[in-house]
């Protein structure tokens, strides 16, 4: 790891986040892609490949609950962690940090209405 | 244009506000589409001002004319191209620029740190970011010290200000020597001869190392300098192995008996490390007095005592702030405004930064929309000061002794070996060093009851050896 890398590095495969483990940070790619996948019945569905300078794990800064996907790093992956307490102290002070997440959250629901459009009219077809 | 309003101390006070003379009411001054605005001082505080109103612009389909004016070219080795600074990016503000999306890449960091030596006379403590991450940065603010042939790593502000330039600021590489009223409330910038067309917004980003501040007489804007006091600055140049195996990628921060000495660190970077001295007006006889110091000698390879052969500064350090940092249509951010006491003086850049920015597109650009919107950011940072004040001079008693030195290194020490415990002492002086909290915050930790009490019994500890040696 060069000596200015900033985050902590994961090795291809290596898991960061794990489905109903708690959590409390989320975490920015600094280097590297990392695959989100959700797990059903013991089998893996990779919902997602995110790329450098997307985030994952925001859902721990705002509600107290499990991890709601696993993510592993896709090819080794440098990830920096965003404590929750940092976090919403800056937000408190300065509302438009959130901007950036919340485009990035719509944009997933987004995404997940066209999914849902998708599932239901082949289902009904 | 007459007079808009009059600055005046308000380092210690409680509201600045009271008797100013703006003229316009909240909003009255609005930027529209193809608005000028003018920002002097392309430094931290100047290029994330340009990043964060261009963004905020373009999410309510503004659409703005930017122009920085920087006369110092960051791509040159030595002072001329550099803004003198330590060259720490505090934890808080790697996270916080993330979650902007402005990362900071490795060709910029010259070393990420993960954890931070605490040296006393005697001992030693190392204390590890709480998640053992690189989350802290080591960059130089300019392209390397004097005499370096070829800089391996980019300049944090020249980083920065491309951040601006690529969103579409323009630059100009001239210094502003004075400013003048056009008839109708906007502000023209003066180069020599030459003159600018007018500005809607004219921001000061000049910081406290030049005399930029003066510019404001132009303006009939009655000011006072902020405080300021004399550090001392100086690159040890190290090959990059010699940085690692003496210093790793630790901050290495030393609690020494030395009047007029607030804070001494070495930064490890790429290859120098950085001395960092702050305190009451730093002279050369006390930095060589804390070179000589067997602790900070341990450090440094063999015959780094004279400094004056290497790139050294002494820049000043706000250390009071001086000005109401706006008035219709001007407003002052990062140093040249208010900015956080001896700590992470860049991330209070950025967030007087976005406060200004923020405020200007979404409210206006009047007195008081930044006394409204603006303001409370930089009342923070003013009252959390105050505690900072006390908190440094705890600290100062507690330097002055042996024993509660020791004391200090023994409880941290103890608490990193214990896996699990509450580290109280290691979080508070993890606070105190890095900045990543607010004084408040390093402040509560120390008034807990079982802090108190477990640094007393230490304290007993490390006074009992010497009663018996001297008996
Ligand atoms: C010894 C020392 C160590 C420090 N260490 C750290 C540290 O490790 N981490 C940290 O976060 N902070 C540190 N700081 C504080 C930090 O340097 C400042 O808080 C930070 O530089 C403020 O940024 P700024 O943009 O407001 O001002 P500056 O960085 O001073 O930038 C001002 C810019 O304005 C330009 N300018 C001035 N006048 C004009 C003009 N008339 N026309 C055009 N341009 C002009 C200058 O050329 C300069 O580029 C340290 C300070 C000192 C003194």
């Amino acid at each position: 790891m060069a000596n200015g890398a900033l985050g902590r590095e994961y090795q291809d495969g290596e898991t960061i986040v794990r489905q109903r483990e708690a959590g409390d940070c989320m975490f920015v790619i600094q280097e590297g892609q990392v695959e989100v996948l959700g797990e059903r019945e013991g089998e893996e569905v990779r919902l997602a490949v995110l790329d450098k300078s997307d985030f994952f794990g925001e859902m721990a800064l705002f509600e107290r609950d499990v991890r709601s996907a696993t993510v592993r790093a896709l090819g080794p992956a440098r990830v920096l962690t965003l404590d929750r307490r940092t976090f919403l102290r800056r937000i408190q002070e300065d509302p438009s940090l959130a901007f950036r997440i919340l485009e990035k959250m719509s944009n997933r629901i987004r995404e997940l209405n066209a999914e849902v459009v998708r599932l239901r009219s082949r289902a009904q077809t | 244009m007459g007079v808009h309003m009059s600055a005046a101390d308000h380092g210690d006070v409680a509201d600045p506000w009271l008797g100013t003379g703006s003229t316009a009411a909240p909003s009255d001054l609005q930027l529209v589409d193809g608005s000028r605005v003018g920002v002097i001082g392309g430094g931290p505080a100047g290029s994330l001002f340009t990043v964060f109103l261009l963004e905020m612009a373009e999410r309510v389909g503004l659409s703005l004319d930017v122009t920085i004016h920087e006369a110092r070219d960051f791509t040159r080795p030595g002072p001329a191209g550099c803004n003198h600074c330590g060259g720490i990016i505090s934890e808080t503000l790697v996270q916080s620029l993330a979650a902007e999306g402005i990362l900071l890449p490795p060709t910029v960091v010259q070393r990420g740190i993960d954890s931070y030596t605490l040296h006393t006379d005697r001992d030693r403590v190392r204390i590890e970011t709480p998640l053992q991450e690189k989350r802290i940065a080591a960059v130089f603010r300019g392209s390397g010290p004097r005499g370096l042939s070829e800089p391996k790593w980019e300049s944090f502000d020249n980083h920065l200000l491309g951040l601006a330039t690529e969103r579409g600021a323009h630059l100009v590489r001239k210094r502003v020597e004075g400013l003048d009223w056009a008839d109708d409330g906007r502000t023209r910038f003066r180069f020599g001869k030459e003159e600018s067309e007018p500005f809607d917004l004219t921001v000061l980003a000049v910081g406290v190392n030049g005399t930029a501040l003066k510019l404001l007489g132009d303006l009939g804007i009655e000011y006072r300098l902020p405080g300021t006091t004399k550090t001392h600055i100086c690159e040890i140049p190290m090959e990059q192995e010699s940085v690692d195996e003496h210093l790793g990628t630790s901050m290495h921060v030393f609690l020494l008996n030395i009047p007029r000495l607030e804070f001494a660190a070495l930064i490890p970077k790429g290859e120098h490390v950085t001395l960092c001295l702050l305190g009451d007006d730093i002279d050369d006889a006390l930095v060589q007095r804390f070179l000589a110091c067997p602790e900070v000698q341990r450090c440094l390879p063999d015959g780094t005592g004279d400094f004056k052969r290497l790139c050294h500064c002494s820049p000043r350090l706000n250390i009071r702030a001086g000005l109401m940092p706006f008035a219709d249509r001007v407003v002052m951010i990062g140093d040249c405004g208010v900015t956080r006491l001896y700590k992470d003086g860049i991330g209070a850049a950025q967030r007087t930064a976005k406060a200004a920015a923020a405020t200007a597109v979404l409210h206006g650009i009047s007195a008081e929309d930044f006394r409204r919107h603006m303001w409370p950011v930089c009342r923070a940072i003013n009252g959390d000061n105050r505690l900072g004040r006390m908190v440094f001079r705890l600290t100062g008693l507690l330097q002055r002794f042996g024993f509660t030195r020791r004391a200090i290194v023994r409880m941290a020490a103890s608490e990193q070996r214990r896996a699990g415990s509450r580290r109280r002492m290691s979080l508070a002086l993890w606070d105190m060093f890095t900045g990543s909290a607010p004084y408040r915050e390093v402040l509560l930790r120390t008034l807990h009851p079982l802090f108190g009490l477990r640094l007393m019994w230490d304290m007993a500890v490390c006074a009992v050896p010497r009663r018996r040696a001297r008996s």
